[in-house]
């Protein structure tokens, strides 16, 4: 794609500045995480501030039913719903494409890294067991809404307590909460490294964002390890760029980690 | 004849005049013996005319306008320009400037996500028609891009352009201005950091005094010490909108 924009950033990048002023390697300010946003309407919740960026998570907490393959474990669910106040690009209705990724990698490193036991979300094996509802909206889209869901759903879940449960009646009494939080093991956390004309780079801003040719989102856990990759963009990347991207989110995740 | 307060900021739904001294024009209108204000903003009486400037909103096509656009979409004979209103603005290939032949693939000229910089030829109820025929109409190059409301243009360019080319000698970048808000600026990447960041304080401050006096020193403390563009670097006349009047 050549469009307008695209030619003025990689001008830009050649002199190694961003349109915003910003070094290839540098997050916007003020990266921000407020919690316990919603105390009334959700079990957790959380906002995240990446400059102009703007998220919010909230955790719900339901009883219900496992799965066949797993009688003893509860479930995780993470929707994303990208409402048309932030972005003029969004739409109303089903969710689209976008909608679906961002959901499902958010997912992906919550699951793979672990990070709730989901052996103690069991309440009877085979019949009760509590699901876990991530529920992530951007309030503004400026750009990178992967990190930023990707730390307001965890710092939702951090900031989530247990409601009441009555095992007789099977009621949650949702006004009622209690001092449990949930069993968080680990805290995976992604940050998407993009490539521009050759030029790695983090927390890309809406425009730069249009013109990704490759992007890269690494989840990882809080000792270095990887639990989870999404790779994206018309374009390849070599070896080379992916252990550079891998390094590059490792160190920007330990960061970003800091602000929980 | 009674007189009416100028620059005075009204409500809508607020009398402005009564009697048929005054005559309503846009901002305005006519009940009965009455003219009443549409938006929150400021009036402006020159004479007899009485209209009301919003303080801020959308922008408002008008016959004559310069307007920076975005390239939205085309068919086989226009190209739809997004220039931050309630229609997209048509440009037709009769009315650029080069001869497109026949059966010619638009895209050659402008495509997807190109900028240009446009006339209103023509505004109806439902469409409005550019032109790009005119000194300074083209297709955009490389360059950042601002907004700014639309009702701060007029400061933004200054009495006879005088704010628009302080920041241009100051910061010696290329500045174009459309009557949408949207601003292109190129040169060198810090330049135009600070040609931007002066152009945002303008968008901001707009209702403070002194502002000039503001600008001028923060251009001359950031902007660097490039020459400024000589009237051969400089591309045809760009600010050819409403300049602020009185």
């Amino acid at each position: 794609m050549t469009s307008m924009m695209h030619d003025h950033i990689t001008a830009l990048l050649q002199k190694e500045m961003r349109e915003d002023g910003r070094k290839p390697l540098e997050y916007r300010k003020p990266i921000k995480v407020e919690y316990d946003i919603s105390p009334k309407s959700a079990e957790g919740s959380a906002r995240v501030t990446m400059g102009d960026t703007i998220v919010v998570a909230g955790v719900k907490l339901e009883v219900g039913t496992p799965f066949p393959d797993s009688q003893d474990e509860g479930n995780l669910m993470v929707n994303v719903e990208l409402t048309p106040l932030s972005n003029p690009d969004y739409e109303l209705g089903p969710p689209s494409v976008v909608a679906i990724e961002y959901a499902r990698v958010v997912d992906r490193a919550l699951r793979e890294g672990h990070a709730l036991d989901t052996k103690k979300l069991c309440i009877k094996e085979g019949e009760k067991v509590w699901t876990v509802i991530v529920d992530l909206y951007p309030i503004n889209d400026a750009g990178n809404l992967f990190d930023a869901f990707s730390l307001a759903a965890l710092a939702a879940l951090k900031n989530a307590n247990f409601p009441t449960f009555d095992k007789k009646t099977e009621k949650i009494d949702y006004k009622k909460k209690t001092k449990t939080p949930l069993p968080l093991d680990k805290s995976p956390l992604e940050v998407t490294v993009i490539k521009i004309n050759g030029t790695l780079m983090v927390d890309p801003t809406i425009e730069e964002w249009k013109s990704v040719d490759a992007r890269l989102t690494v989840g990882v856990l809080e000792n270095g390890v990887i639990c989870a990759m999404q790779k994206g963009g018309p374009k390849a990347l070599t070896m080379e760029d992916i252990s550079k991207m891998v390094d590059i989110a490792v160190e920007h995740t330990a960061k970003l980690r800091k602000l929980l | 004849m009674e007189t009416i307060e100028n620059k005075k900021i009204v409500v809508p739904g607020e009398v402005l005049a009564t009697g048929m001294d005054f005559l309503p024009s846009s901002g305005t209108y006519r009940d009965k013996d009455k003219i009443v204000s549409i938006y929150v903003g400021l009036t402006n009486v020159s004479g007899r005319v009485i209209r009301v400037i919003p303080l801020r909103g959308r922008y408002m096509p008008k016959r004559d306008d310069t307007i920076v656009g975005k390239i939205m979409d085309m068919t086989f004979s226009n190209w739809f320009i997004d220039m931050g209103c309630a229609n997209m603005g048509v440009l037709s290939v009769r009315e650029i400037s080069e001869f497109v032949e026949r059966g010619a693939d638009l895209a050659e000229y402008f495509s997807h996500g190109d900028y240009v910089v446009c006339k209103i030829s023509k505004v109806t109820r439902s469409s409005v028609d550019l032109s790009m025929r005119g000194p300074g109409l083209r297709k955009l190059g490389p360059g950042k891009l601002v907004q700014v409301d639309s009702s701060k243009v007029p400061r933004v360019i200054g009495k006879q352009g005088s704010m628009i080319s302080m920041i241009k000698d100051k910061t010696a970048c290329r500045i174009v201005v459309g009557q949408n808000g949207t601003v292109w600026i190129q040169g060198a990447p810090e330049d135009e950091m600070v040609a931007a960041e002066a152009i945002y304080k303008i968008n901001q401050e707009s209702h403070r005094e002194g502002l000039t006096e503001e600008i001028a020193a923060l251009l001359e403390k950031k902007a660097s010490k490039n020459k400024p563009l000589t009237r051969e670097d400089e591309e045809p006349i760009m600010e050819r909108g409403r300049n602020e009047t009185e």
